[in-house]
């Protein structure tokens, strides 16, 4: 991933709610441009949920129907 | 007052899922400081739906813009207002973040819905979009800035993260404890003990951590302990929080305390506005002179229903009455038959001296050590308790972080969705509401709702019952009175809470 994909997915990782700002923030410091293809777009399906779901997730509450998600939501989980 | 219900019926007709009785009719259920006859006894007046109330409202009214076909620019950053000789508000100069192109949205009316600036302060509940983009445009467009002072703390945020824990931990049997281990609220609300209000536990906590009772290497955070509640009710009633506890302070509530601290949570001061949400600022004698052209509503706002602290569900019911009068006010306005106004030809200039500024530094400090730098200062000098030594030298020191804010510099000067620059421009709006904030709380020499002085413990109303205006030009404060005709109810002079 090269530093503009990465700026893009900064911004939209600019949330309305501190948990996941915090979690995101955590994640995009330590992974950075070494995210992979299937990361960036399984990360960008994660983003385009309402900050309550996407935290629901997060947060270990509900699991993601879509099993494509879980290794990302696993790092998640982790950072 | 008399339009919330109809609010409330309203976003029901719209199908917001608001709680029910068993009858049907919409459940309301108690709140604290919700009462009846001015404190004489707790009525059950709170609307909700599940502990999500503000979640299903947006979604409601987001269904509802699907259905108007409402145009987002979601990929846009509005940076400075555009504004005539005549003062009237003609739109909004805004970044494009996929081109890093600059435009000009010109509008008949402009209405700030921007929300707070919760992050000028270290520990803050607010997520981190929450710089006061509009107080910082309104300020810079010479609009002043009202009861800045009084910002609402919650008492339990996560040691260094800021995440709420709800009241409910409290409610359901956690209590606070000082490095000695002592439930220290019994000394300070003998009755209410932990459940004390919002305010006078955060007061408690800050003189503990104050007089050397904090816990931790810093004694800098007190322990907000559960685990005596046993796992089946923590796991049971307060799954999400044993989650927080884990992600954001590191330990397990089933089996340790929670390091909390009192944690700003929302601003109760804003933009002037009238009731259809209009922006008001003096104007020779007239203190209610409207800026044509600009509306404001939320916890942007100030329309001071809120007074100096604000009620718990009160901040969801102001957006609602209030941006339901501005839209309707804007509708019967029949702006589609009037013509835009000439732009001025200076529309523009701030915002593009702003971008060329960043563009053309090559050395300077970093945006997030300056903006830590005024995050810790404000929480420092501003806090819990205030007093004059502290407040005078917080006026300095941000006086002075503001001459850094200048200096900055961002290396990344790419022009696609570039967060660097973004949250440069952030900082020129933090550093305007943190000197709103810190010079009207210095000039207000009393203690007032949530501004608490420990050198001016008492409310003196003969001098100080009046809003605070904030100019950016000079730096400067002018007052204005309070009204005290309400449009519904008789006035009633504010006095002394009780427990």
């Amino acid at each position: 991933m090269d530093a503009t994909q990465l700026n893009r997915l900064r911004w939209r990782c600019r949330r309305g709610m501190l948990e996941n700002d915090l979690i995101l923030a955590r994640y995009l410091e330590a992974k950075g441009t070494q995210m992979s293809e299937t990361d960036v777009a399984a990360l960008d399906r994660l983003l385009d949920l309402a900050d309550n779901d996407l935290w629901d997730l997060l947060s270990g509450r509900t699991e993601a129907a879509d099993a494509g998600l879980q290794p990302l939501l696993q790092s998640l989980r982790r950072a | 007052m008399q339009e919330a219900p109809k609010v409330v019926y309203e976003l029901e007709h719209f199908g917001m899922p608001f709680d029910r009785n068993a009858d049907g009719t919409i459940y309301q259920r108690p709140f604290g400081g919700h009462t009846a006859n001015f404190g004489e006894k707790p009525v059950q007046r709170a609307c909700a739906a599940a502990d999500r109330t503000g979640h299903a409202l947006l979604h409601t009214l987001y269904q509802r813009n699907v259905r108007a076909r409402t145009q987002f620019f979601v990929e846009w950053m509005a940076l400075d207002l555009v504004r005539d000789a005549a003062g009237d508000v003609l739109g909004v100069v805004a970044l494009e973040m996929e081109t890093g192109e600059v435009m000009i949205l010109q509008a008949k009316a402009t209405l700030f819905a921007t929300g707070g600036a919760g992050r000028i302060f270290a520990a803050s509940t607010n997520a981190f979009i929450n710089t006061g983009d509009g107080l910082g445009m309104a300020a810079r467009a010479g609009i002043p800035l009202q009861d800045m002072e009084f910002w609402q703390f919650h008492p339990t945020g996560v040691a260094g993260a800021g995440v709420l824990i709800t009241e409910g931990v409290r409610g359901e049997g956690g209590i606070l404890l000082n490095c000695n281990g002592e439930r220290f609220m019994e000394r300070y609300a003998p009755n209410a003990k932990d459940l004390a209000s919002r305010d006078v536990v955060s007061r408690s906590m800050d003189q503990e951590i104050k007089e050397g009772r904090g816990c931790g290497p810093e004694k800098d955070h007190v322990l907000l302990k559960l685990d005596h509640l046993g796992p089946d009710v923590i796991l049971k009633r307060l799954p999400s929080i044993r989650e927080i506890a884990l992600k954001f302070a590191n330990v397990d509530c089933i089996k340790e305390p929670i390091p909390v601290v009192p944690t700003i949570h929302y601003q109760m001061g804003g933009i002037p506005t009238n009731v259809h949400g209009q922006v008001v600022a003096p104007k020779g004698d007239d203190w209610k002179a409207v800026v044509e052209g600009l509306y404001a509503v939320g916890e942007c706002a100030c329309v001071s229903v809120h007074g100096a602290n604000r009620l718990g569900t009160n901040s969801l019911l102001d957006i609602v009455v209030f941006g339901r009068a501005a839209g309707d006010f804007i509708v019967a306005q029949g702006l589609k038959g009037r013509a835009h106004k000439p732009l001025p030809a200076d529309a523009g200039d701030v915002a593009r001296a702003r971008l060329a500024r960043l563009d053309g530094a090559t050395t300077g400090e970093s945006v997030p050590d300056v903006g830590n730098a005024l995050r810790k200062t404000m929480q420092a000098h501003c806090g819990v308790f205030r007093n004059q030594e502290l407040l005078s030298s917080g006026v300095a020191r941000v006086m002075e972080i503001e001459e850094r804010v200048r200096r900055t510099a961002i290396k990344d000067k790419s022009r696609t969705f570039n967060t660097a620059r973004v949250e440069a421009l952030e900082l020129d709006n933090l550093i305007e509401t943190a000197k709103a904030t810190v010079v009207s709380a210095e000039a207000r020499r009393e203690s007032r709702g949530a501004q608490a002085r420990s050198d001016y413990p008492d409310r003196d109303d003969p001098n100080f019952m009046k809003h605070t205006l904030w100019y950016r030009e000079g730096n400067r404060l002018t007052y204005k009175p309070v009204n005290m005709k309400p449009l519904s109810v008789d006035a009633f002079p504010p006095k002394a809470r009780t427990y």
